[in-house]
């Protein structure tokens, strides 16, 4: 999230979409409710009527798959409308930046398509720099190749007519949801949009959110209390290990994982692009300083600048390849993987194509499994269609205590981050994942004493993680935070070899300081562990920013981009729920983004000052994003399997994102306009099970209060296949089978799509066959392709085709 | 008199149930009020945040600290700043999370073409994983890739997990990964 979760309350208006927010994130909903208190209005679009829904001032339903259209017209109606905040759209985005003369768009392409394999040379899309190296811009917004005027022409086709036909929703309701959403655009008026996987589980999920936050900088809402973007994350800790880097692509603090594009740390070092514009922070250019910081905590003493720090030892990436989940399991399923840990997941239910997947570990000589109960990827070789004795693959299953047990933090979707404490111990002969993995580490440790195939990188791993022959959870949040190496004088002051580095902006390039992930320098300082604080206090703001209690990244700053909520002179725009200001000297309220003075004037800005959106090179927000795979400005495509033949907007023949992924084992069937699939299917989430439901379907009270597996579908529906409430039928894809209880409701309703009746139903994914015992429960990934965005290749599992049929 | 939050609760909720019973002519109060007090009065208070979804919210948590040492109960944690005491279905139960027969707590191994799990020891079960992945690490290692370049890595050990893990937890997990050489390293983020 830009933003937190108490600030939704100060919103004026709240956009839930792509989200089941009152379902997955119900205590949130406290502070949606306190806007509306307020009198701020709730909009919730949903292919179905949810609980969040039932609470909406504006309810809008639309068919899955059809977010850009629908977030597409809202942009145009914003444009015809004049809604935009004018100023804050001239000064901090880069709607004033000419764009190249390269850059096209035609028949549903940008310009730099590569037919054969399937990409964009994205060098065409950048912009047209002046004589300083700086991009040409037009701050009156009138050139014909500024990003106001392409913007205004990408999206005069969205008329809300041809929205309509594809989405299915009523123009009425278009209307009225633009209208009321755009009203934030008038200064001092903040909305928020909450968003959740119903925008990232498709083949154009980074575009869904790249169009809201086109929006959201429109309508000035980036940066101010009760604006933002703010994801809901679905996990207790996914935003910590997302920022502690346990991707393919990315090392802890989002820093790009080395490739055989940089084979020397040099040509790591030199990587990141510089703005030559002076008011540009050049963020990046810091970046030496938490690569080599980091390096120094994977290596210790033994990283030194002789030898890159142990740059080399690390593992390399191929250029331009993708070492995704889609991808690790098409591996597994070509017999090209030999050993997998399944650490704390339940990849058998999680993962889009599950029959896929589940054949695919019967390919493995072992697999460890680390969890709390047994589950259907441990036990993968005894389920619903497997002969053990044909399986090969040995499994090791290694019991983790709950999370009550043992000690540690957990970064909420606000980025606060937590600490928390050990009630009873482990239960049985179960263990903390920290004592598992800090044994496995000396195991191997041990193993390659003997030797072995290039021993470097673990026989200097520096592995120093306990304290009495136990883990501890307090020496690895100080590592992660960082220290002094050596004595030094940083900023004037003399620094203590052993201490704990202040913060990031006191971390050296030169192997004298260590961090383990730079984000984090700052929360567990000489000061103490910033997470475990529970002060009570508001600041001076009153906007419940909390500032004590926790600690959140970056140096506690609660809402990000806050130099965007002031004008040129550094006052809020927002008198009311204003987030900093400027008094003359410095900054008060939040954390500012950035301690220098305002920029005073676009036309002479203070050189002593930066733009305020600090992390883009060129200090300016992107509504032109010239950096994604699949173009710099969202377009609608439909879902790889789709109800329509073509793309019904206009000037696009592309009937799908023509840069997504697919993979092409037998186990990879794809339908679309197939007769025998003709029903859009989605995914969702209940309140009472989490997940797969791998930690609360053995739990008595949540099964019982969600027991089943099930499909919802409109009344209509039921009606024209003769299928009763309660019914046990099948629901099919081109990929696999499952038996579900029908949900008979209004909750769905048909969708007439360019005068075409198109159904959709829904089926929960927190099931599997291994709880409850019966077997009969089992996951709705089943059904599901192996797709996804070219950018993230988080699969597409909220738009594809199914049929429904009795049994 | 100053009163935290969490005080006033308990106060209050053994008054209550007084008042519900005393029209029927006795008084439970003081009965019920000692039978709270004594389930957590000596019990150990810690407080956590629960594990399901990305809000955080707080709750605190009452261990016995006689018998077994196990959870009495978890409830929400009033000074918590964010849910204020409430907590969702599945916070609500979290004492059946920790509490609960179906849990797995010994070391299990499945051999080779084997229908059933059998249990082991630690010690057996981390030894002979460590064998394997030097095995399979040294059998698929490639110094360099098909184009001539260092890669130093094996594709053939993957990794899938977790946000389930705690930070510090998280960080150590990854460094050791990375350290073996896997590039396939992915968890919850990527679905």
């Amino acid at each position: 999230m830009t933003n937190h979760w108490i600030d939704i309350g100060n919103s004026d208006c709240v956009l839930i979409m792509g989200s089941n927010a009152a379902e997955n994130h119900p205590v949130s909903f406290k502070y949606v409710v306190k806007a509306m208190k307020q009198g701020a209005k709730l909009i919730n679009v949903d292919p179905r009527f949810t609980r969040t829904s039932s609470k909406a001032d504006i309810y809008a339903s639309l068919r899955s798959g059809t977010d850009i259209a629908f977030l597409g017209g809202m942009i145009k109606y914003i444009l015809d409308n004049k809604l935009y905040d004018k100023e804050y759209v001239r000064a901090y985005t880069n709607a004033p930046f000419v764009v190249g003369k390269d850059f096209k768009f035609k028949d549903g392409l940008f310009s730099g398509y590569d037919e054969k394999n399937r990409k964009y040379d994205k060098k065409k899309w950048a912009f047209e720099m002046d004589k300083n190296g700086v991009p040409k811009m037009d701050r009156s917004l009138k050139d014909s190749r500024c990003v106001f005027q392409l913007l205004k022409k990408h999206y005069s086709r969205y008329d809300t007519t041809l929205v309509s036909t594809i989405t299915g929703t009523p123009e009425a309701d278009l209307n009225k949801v633009y209208k009321t959403y755009a009203a934030s655009g008038a200064t001092g008026k903040a909305a928020t949009i909450m968003y959740a996987m119903g925008w990232t589980q498709h083949t154009v999920g980074v575009q869904n959110i790249r169009a809201m936050a086109m929006i959201q900088l429109l309508l000035g809402n980036i940066g101010v209390a009760g604006g933002g973007v703010n994801a809901l994350r679905g996990e207790s800790n996914v935003q910590g290990s997302t920022d502690h880097c346990l991707l393919f692509h990315i090392w802890p603090g989002y820093l790009a994982t080395p490739s055989t594009k940089w084979p020397s740390l040099g040509d790591y070092l030199k990587r990141r692009a510089e703005s030559k514009d002076p008011n540009s922070a050049n963020w990046w250019q810091n970046e030496p300083k938490y690569m080599v910081s980091l390096l120094k905590s994977y290596f210790g003493e033994k990283a030194t600048k002789e030898n890159d720090f142990g740059y080399n030892w690390m593992p390399k990436l191929d250029a331009g390849k993708t070492y995704a989940f889609l991808d690790m399991f098409d591996d597994m399923y070509k017999g090209k993987v030999k050993g997998f840990f399944n650490w704390g997941m339940n990849l058998a239910c999680s993962l889009a194509n599950a029959n896929k997947n589940r054949k695919a570990m019967g390919n493995l000589d072992w697999m460890v499994n680390v969890n709390i109960f047994d589950n259907e990827t441990a036990s993968f070789w005894k389920g619903p269609g497997m002969n053990p004795s044909t399986i090969k693959t040995e499994v090791f299953s290694l019991p983790a205590c709950v999370s009550v047990e043992k000690e540690g933090s957990i970064t909420n979707s606000g980025r606060w981050m937590q600490w928390r404490y050990q009630g009873p111990k482990p239960l049985g002969n179960s263990r903390s994942d920290g004592d598992i993995i800090m044994e496995l580490g000396y195991k191997i440790k041990e193993a390659y004493k003997e030797g072995g195939t290039f021993v470097e990188p673990i026989m200097n791993l520096k592995w120093d993680y306990m304290t009495d022959g136990m883990y501890d959870p307090h020496k690895a949040a100080k590592e992660i935070n960082g220290y002094f190496l050596k004595d030094c004088t940083v900023k004037d002051k003399l620094c203590k070899k052993g201490t704990l580095v202040p913060s990031f902006a006191w971390l050296q390039a030169d192997g004298s300081t260590s961090s383990a992930n730079w984000l984090y320098c700052n929360s567990y300082t000489e000061k103490g562990n910033m997470a475990a604080r529970k002060g009570q206090e508001d600041a001076v703001n009153k906007i419940g920013l909390y500032p004590e209690f926790s600690w959140c990244w970056p140096v506690n700053r609660r809402i990000i981009y806050n130099r965007a909520s002031v004008d040129l002179k550094g006052q809020p725009f927002d008198k009311k729920d204003w987030v900093i200001r400027w008094d003359g000297k410095k900054w008060i309220g939040d954390v500012p983004d950035g301690g220098w003075p305002p920029i005073g004037s676009l036309e002479k800005p203070d050189p002593k000052s930066k733009w305020a959106f600090i992390m883009q090179v060129h200090g300016h927000a992107q509504i032109y994003g010239p950096g994604r795979e699949d173009g710099p400005f969202p377009e609608h495509y439909e879902p790889l399997e789709c109800p329509v033949e073509k793309n019904l907007m206009s000037g696009n023949t592309q009937r799908m994102s023509p840069v997504a992924p697919v993979y092409g084992t037998d186990a990879d069937a794809y339908k679309t306009c197939d007769p025998r699939y003709p029903i859009v299917g989605t995914t969702y989430r209940v309140s009472e099970h989490w997940q797969t439901g791998l930690m609360t379907r053995p739990q008595p009270w949540l099964l019982e209060l969600e027991p089943q597996v099930f499909v919802e579908m409109s009344e209509e529906l039921a009606k024209l296949k003769g299928i009763k409430n309660g019914e046990r039928v099948l629901v099919s894809s081109a990929r696999g089978s499952l038996k579900a209880t029908a949900i008979v409701t209004k909750r769905f309703k048909p969708f007439n799509i360019a005068g075409n009746t198109v159904h959709q139903v829904g089926v929960p994914w927190c099931f599997g066959w291994r709880w409850p015992q019966t077997g009969t429960e089992d996951s709705a990934n089943l059904l599901t392709p192996a797709t996804g965005d070219p950018n993230t290749k988080i699969p597409e599992t909220k738009a594809f085709m199914v049929n429904v049929s009795k049994l | 008199m100053k009163v935290t939050r969490r005080e006033f609760i308990q106060i209050s909720g053994a008054t209550a149930a007084g008042l519900a019973v005393s029209s029927l002519g006795f008084d439970l109060s003081p009965v019920k009020a000692h039978a709270q007090m004594l389930k957590t009065k000596y019990a150990k208070e810690t407080t956590t945040i629960c594990p399901y979804c990305a809000v955080g919210c707080g709750a605190i948590v009452h261990t016995s600290q006689k018998g077994d040492g196990r959870v009495i109960n978890i409830e929400g944690d009033p000074d918590h700043v964010i849910n204020r005491g409430s907590l969702c279905s599945k916070g609500s139960s979290l004492s059946q999370l920790a509490e609960n027969e179906n849990r797995h707590l010994e070391p299990m191994y499945r051999a080779p073409y084997a229908k059933e799990w059998e249990q082991v020891s630690w010690d057996w079960a981390l030894t002979e994983i460590a064998k394997r992945v030097k095995k399979t690490r040294d059998a698929t290692f490639t110094h360099k890739n098909a184009n001539g370049q260092v890669v130093n890595r094996t594709v053939e050990i993957v990794s899938g997990g977790s946000s389930a893990l705690d930070n510090e937890e998280c960080w150590i997990y990854q460094a050791l990964m990375r350290a073996l050489g896997l590039v396939y390293i992915e968890h919850q983020a990527r679905i």
